[in-house]
């Protein structure tokens, strides 16, 4: 079982980023849960795309020939800095939110202000 | 409650489906190498540059870069909007 | 904040500066690229705004010179790409490589060591990329202190 340890730790990660957007009730502990769950996702990406005994693939001054696949690491480049961008939006709604209703508690923002 | 007897009960049946399907990975043999291949031998005579991974994500596969800019702008666009009627009700902000 | 932290930043920005932009401008070459360098860089102007108080910061970092970074970057990444069109060839297609102009040096198959002038295009999508990750990035930080400060947490 040890050596499929990197998906193991998707597993664990999916889940427990899983139970945080369903259980909390504070708007951060949810963004903090959303930002778990890309982090999940983007290490399952990147573990599929290694080779035994490969190095980074990078021809200058390379130790070796054999190196790793380079696809899924452009993938995930794309994947982190949309995972910026999403966490960057929801943060400026929860300050405007703040000021607006007084509470971060997503039970009391129900109804239209005003 | 029984909200979250629910969400627990679901949360072991999803745990059990992933655990299984990650035991049948391998890790550090992948099955379909074809295109990755084709990249790392002719990718320093068609774009001319060492490191693969800036010429797959620029050169390769320049629509995704495009894409992902444009929507990084947008966020960022969006983001900076929300703050603009907060400044004590004035007609436009002065800088 | 106190003298010792006002100076230590003012020592460091420049250095943070320039660090990040050699990851930016190696990028074909060496671990990098366009958005690895801007992130650095952003970091260089969140050290200058956690150091300072606002009323400083604003009169450095102009919020309309950000947004126009910002804008440049995106357009001229746009541009760099649409002017493939102009040489016959087909939309985001890499003019430069191999031949003998501005960046297009033959590179043989192998390990070697590395030339700066070789990767055509790439050189220069990368500076586009990493100008709009900087001013994108460091406006948000700033958009976002400005949003703290009227409040009066």
């Amino acid at each position: 079982m040890l050596w499929n340890l990197p998906f193991i730790t998707v597993v664990v990660l999916t889940l427990i980023g899983l139970a945080t957007v369903l259980l909390k009730k504070n708007i951060i502990k949810i963004l903090l849960g959303i930002n778990i769950l890309e982090s999940a996702v983007n290490l399952f990406l990147i573990a599929l795309g290694y080779r035994g005994g490969g190095v980074a693939p990078i021809f200058t001054l390379a130790p070796s020939e054999l190196m790793v696949l380079p696809t899924p690491q452009a993938l995930v480049l794309t994947s982190i800095v949309i995972g910026v961008a999403t966490s960057a939006l929801v943060l400026s709604f929860a300050m405007v939110l703040k000021k607006r209703y007084g509470t971060v508690d997503i039970n009391k923002i129900r109804r239209l202000h005003g | 409650m029984k909200k979250m007897f629910v969400v627990a009960a679901s949360l072991l049946i999803l745990a059990a489906f992933f655990g299984v399907m990650a035991m049948t990975l391998t890790f550090g043999s992948p099955k379909v190498t074809d295109m990755d291949d084709y990249f790392l031998r002719h990718g320093q005579e068609q774009t001319g540059s060492n490191n693969e991974c800036t010429a797959v994500v620029f050169d390769f596969r320049g629509f995704d870069t495009l894409g992902e800019s444009t929507v990084l702008f947008c966020a960022i666009m969006g983001a900076a909007l929300m703050f603009r009627k907060m400044q004590g009700g004035e007609e436009h902000e002065d800088e | 904040m106190s003298r010792i932290v006002r100076t230590a930043a003012d020592i460091l920005y420049p250095t943070i500066l320039i660090f990040g932009l050699y990851i930016v401008a190696h990028g074909h070459l060496t671990p990098g690229g366009g958005f690895q360098g801007g992130a650095v860089i952003a970091t260089g102007g969140a050290l200058v705004i956690v150091a300072y108080s606002y009323k400083e910061v604003t009169g450095w970092l102009k919020k309309n010179v950000l947004l126009g970074r910002e804008v440049i970057g995106l357009v001229g990444f746009i541009g760099v790409a649409l002017l493939a069109l102009a040489f016959g060839q087909v939309f985001f297609f890499n003019y430069l490589a191999g031949s003998g102009s501005l960046f297009g040096m033959p590179v043989p198959y192998g390990i070697n060591a590395g030339e700066l002038n070789t990767a055509g295009v790439l050189p220069l999508m990368n500076f586009a990329v990493g100008i709009e990750i900087w001013g994108g990035l460091t406006i948000v930080i700033l958009y976002m202190l400005s949003g703290l400060e009227k409040e009066g947490c």
